[in-house]
């Protein structure tokens, strides 16, 4: 519902917002692919010509590729389970009547504040140190032999990590969600009989289930791209090389972009399969 | 000065049609109101004329300008918004200076003004209060003073009523009135409320689905509608109409007689029914005749004194002078 | 839900998230009590809670040795300067999609979400060569633009939502009132818009401020926010929890402030309109 005057005009307006995006998207894809099919080492040569799908399988069969997988899955899956479970009881929990609601949420959400490697130091020096954290101290307290979290638990250590910087995201919009719940609804339910348990089970999990769904998918993209985490705490040791970590150290630290960049394209590939999926669930909600 | 002239304009949104070719002319100083059932296309017309929405084709004139391709805000009128579109984030006085600012008017003449458009409306003492704190009824006079500050070629009010309870909507109607009657500009009145239009115009348009069914004074359209979608339209309660070897009599395929046009009697008449629900409303009573034999009720106004009970077979005389005869297609024979 | 609850169960419910809050909150809370002490109570066994020396030593020692102030301003900077340019850009944009939606607004809207979603890593070298290039690595206008441009997406979804909720017959009321387009963004919908663009000012400032990943990979020592200048802690100045606490309650002060009012906005920020 507008005049051809104001249609041209939203068109310009939006055009810097638009063409801005559309270079930040192709041009570096674009130089990204580009390298991912050469033999590119800035060190050692420059470009060395062109070089087919070499990088692609190298990057498949070299022998940090399939560890690489097995840790970011790990810590994505590990860290998704923990914040949607704890997400769903804790919210729970906030939204029930209680003294101080608006604190304890505020207590609650803080952590999603910290910044990463801020989160990642501390944990690791002043929680996780096997000498002078106080993990270390609360088993030397019951006697037990402290345990060096970060070379013995590297996986545990970045998973408690992560997921202590993302519940509070998962429980604030699980706790939306919650709120949003109509309460006749479950009003209705028990009027009808449902014991309380049973009006959990059949109304507030199903209510929470796009919630849920949401923040797995926000999550993942986010947890498939981890960085300064791993970068202050094993910095990719002990196992904890994620795709991420290993693009970025074949990138920048051996610097063989050709083969890192093909790494890159397998990453893209892999967010946009997790993005499709959210796209759709958000479309679903836009009604523009 | 603010005659305004369409000439045929028409409006598609996609393929939809919304306004088929129309000619309207809408004299300097008259009152105009534009009714008809919702989606008639009477919005769209009014938005076509203020310039919110581009006309397919056709042109419109102000003052014998052409003003088709003229952005709204350089069309010199003023629009009463149905849900009054004041600014909450300014005072009432700002909301009223706005137009005065946006045309770079000098600030003691945009004091006076609006000094003077607030004793108009008796918004005096609410000049500072924000539009969140004002009611219904207020927030209708700001939105009308912010209309008349700017001294425009022509008002267009969309459906300015609509929001107000049925007690204010009465007083605010009287209000406009009496404003354009002392102020003599042009007006154009969406509505679809024939009570308001009736009340209101000098000159009814009514529409059907983009088309332009009738156009009059109040009373040519009750006395002579021109077919029966405004029969029907105008007058209330709505015109009995009667198909049918009645309506034969009078050589016509159908007949409508208004409600008010038919005598009521214990004892003897033309037709005879049963008496339904009846309405009550102090001065007038409204019964709602079955089993006549020609319609599926036939409603009647009666005097308020007059007490027939459920039930009650009653006998009606239609003034033969007032029946209105229609063709097959529904046209009004002369 | 007008119904009395049990004081006896408003109380377990309160005693309960009261545990799991501070238990959750304990960190950050440990950090902040950590940089009042010394070296020495840092790491003593049994770890001292609250009965300390409480000193400001560490506080004045990161500030001497690692130059704090210039990292916390390249922060404010670059975590202002990008919010406040994505603002700029977005604004127009967003009023063109809320008040003159087109067939396409909703392809383009997830479109530009999409770009969001793009991972960094994918595109580190380019942007990196890029940078070399232009000579902008280590400058605080390279990373302004960079995290303007990561944020942009979310600055346009945010406003878009906002500015739906705004009566597009003010702005057809303004524009019949003689306002041009510029009036009537600069007049009306942006004062009736205030409260909207705070949050998505609040909300994109924590995003950039916290952002760890083009923060860490293209700026040295003249550019560098506050998460690079964690970061220079890693090792093994990370040993002197009394300075690294110091230095992080710095970093995160401002921002955990900030957060808390930012609430209601980070749900709909984060999750794009999708839950609300």
């Amino acid at each position: 519902m507008a005049t051809k005057a104001s249609r041209s005009a939203a068109r310009v307006m939006m055009a810097p917002a638009v063409i801005l995006l559309l270079g930040w998207m192709l041009v570096p894809l674009i130089m990204t692919l580009w390298f991912s099919v050469r033999t590119y080492l800035p060190l050692r040569g420059g470009d060395l010509g062109f070089a087919g799908i070499d990088n692609y399988i190298r990057f498949l069969t070299s022998s940090a590729f399939w560890p690489a997988v097995v840790a970011t899955l790990t810590i994505v899956v590990g860290a998704l389970l923990i914040t949607v479970v704890f997400g769903v009881l804790l919210a729970i929990l906030l939204d029930q009547p209680m003294w101080g609601q608006g604190i304890v949420r505020i207590l609650v959400i803080a952590p999603f504040f910290v910044m990463p490697t801020v989160s990642g130091l501390v944990w690791k020096n002043m929680f996780l140190d096997s000498v002078n954290g106080l993990f270390a101290h609360v088993f030397k307290f019951f006697g037990a032999t402290p345990v060096e979290w970060m070379i013995d638990k590297p996986f545990f250590s970045i998973i408690l990590i992560v997921s202590w910087q993302w519940l509070p995201f998962a429980t604030l919009i699980l706790l939306t969600a919650i709120q949003s719940l109509d309460s006749e609804q479950l009003e209705a339910a028990e009027m009808d009989g449902a014991p309380p348990l049973k009006r959990f089970w059949f109304i507030t999990i199903p209510h929470l289930s796009r919630a849920i769904t949401v923040v797995l998918l926000i999550e993942t993209i986010f947890l498939l791209s981890i960085f300064a985490e791993i970068f202050v705490t094993t910095a990719g040791a002990f196992g904890t090389k994620t795709l991420t970590y290993l693009i970025f150290q074949r990138v920048l630290e051996s610097q063989n972009v050709g083969l890192g960049s093909a790494g890159g394209v397998y990453a893209i590939i892999l967010a946009n399969i997790v993005a499709f999926f959210l796209m759709r669930i958000v479309g679903k909600n836009l009604d523009a | 000065m603010g005659r305004i002239t369409l000439d045929k304009v028409t409006k598609s949104f996609g393929a939809t049609e919304v306004i088929p070719p129309l000619d309207l002319t809408i004299e300097d100083g008259e009152f105009a109101v534009f009714v008809g059932p919702s989606g008639c296309g009477k919005s769209t017309l009014l938005r076509l004329i203020a310039g919110l929405e581009d006309v397919t084709s056709g042109t419109i004139r102000i003052d014998g300008e052409d003003a088709t391709m003229v952005p709204p805000a350089k069309r010199g009128l003023a629009m009463v918004f149905q849900s009054y579109a004041l600014y909450p984030h300014m005072s009432v006085r700002k909301n009223i200076a706005f137009p005065l600012r946006m045309a770079k008017m000098a600030q003691d003449e945009i004091d006076r003004r609006v000094q003077g458009a607030a004793s108009v409306l008796n918004l005096t003492d609410y000049l500072d209060r924000r539009p969140g704190q004002l009611s219904g009824g207020q927030r209708q006079r700001v939105a009308i003073g912010r209309a008349i500050v700017r001294e425009p070629a022509a008002f267009l009010f969309d459906e300015p009523l609509s929001n107000l309870d049925a007690a204010l909507r009465v007083g605010m109607r009287l209000e406009i009135s009496e404003l354009h009657k002392r102020l003599a500009t042009t007006m154009i009145y969406v509505t679809h409320d024939q009570v308001e239009a009736m009340t209101m115009a000098d000159k009814i348009v009514v529409l059907r689905a983009g088309h332009i069914e009738q156009v009059g004074s109040p009373l040519e359209l009750y006395r002579e509608p021109r077919n029966l979608f405004v029969a029907g339209f105008i007058g209330s309660p709505k015109m009995n109409f009667i198909e049918g070897a009645e309506a034969a009599k009078h050589g016509a395929h159908t007949i409508g007689i208004r409600p008010e046009h038919i005598a009521v009697s214990e004892s003897e008449g033309a037709w005879s029914g049963r008496v339904g629900v009846s309405e009550h409303l102090g001065s007038d009573t409204f019964f709602h005749i079955h089993d006549t034999g020609l319609a599926e009720t036939i409603t009647v106004r009666a005097d308020g004194e007059v007490g027939f009970r459920h039930g009650d077979r009653i006998h009606l005389t239609p003034r033969d002078d007032v029946v209105h005869k229609f063709d097959a297609k529904g046209l009004r024979i002369a | 839900m007008a119904r009395a609850v049990t004081s006896r169960r408003k109380t377990i419910n309160t005693a309960l998230a009261w545990g799991v809050g501070l238990i959750i909150f304990f960190p950050i809370l440990w950090t902040i009590l950590t940089s009042f002490k010394t070296e020495g109570d840092a790491i003593t066994y049994p770890p001292k809670f609250l009965f300390f020396d409480w000193t400001l030593e560490n506080y004045s020692i990161v500030q001497d040795r690692s130059d704090y102030m210039r990292y916390l301003w390249n922060s404010v900077i670059i975590a202002g300067g990008s919010t406040l340019l994505g603002i700029i850009i977005a604004v127009p944009a967003a009023w063109s999609m809320a008040f003159v939606p087109s067939k396409r607004t909703k392809d383009i809207l997830m479109w530009m979400l999409s770009t969001k979603m793009l991972p960094a890593v994918g595109v580190l070298y380019p942007i990196y060569l890029m940078f070399i290039k232009l000579g902008l690595l280590d400058t605080r206008i390279g990373l302004v633009i960079v995290l303007m441009l990561i944020n942009l997406p979310i600055i346009v979804w945010m406003l878009y939502t906002y500015f739906k909720e705004i009566p597009g017959e003010i702005l057809e009321a303004a524009r019949m009132d003689g306002a041009s387009l510029k009036e009537e963004i600069l007049y009306v919908l942006t004062p009736m818009a205030i409260p909207g663009i705070a949050s998505t000012i609040l909300l994109n400032v924590i995003l950039a401020w916290n952002e760890a990943f083009w923060t860490l990979n293209l700026t040295a020592a003249k550019a560098g926010p506050l998460t690079a200048f964690i970061a220079s802690y890693s090792s093994p100045e990370g040993l002197f929890y009394a300075k690294l606490s110091a230095a992080s309650t710095m970093a995160i002060a401002p921002i955990l402030i900030l957060g808390w009012f930012s609430q209601k906005q980070l749900v709909r920020g984060l999750t794009f309109g999708a839950v609300k």
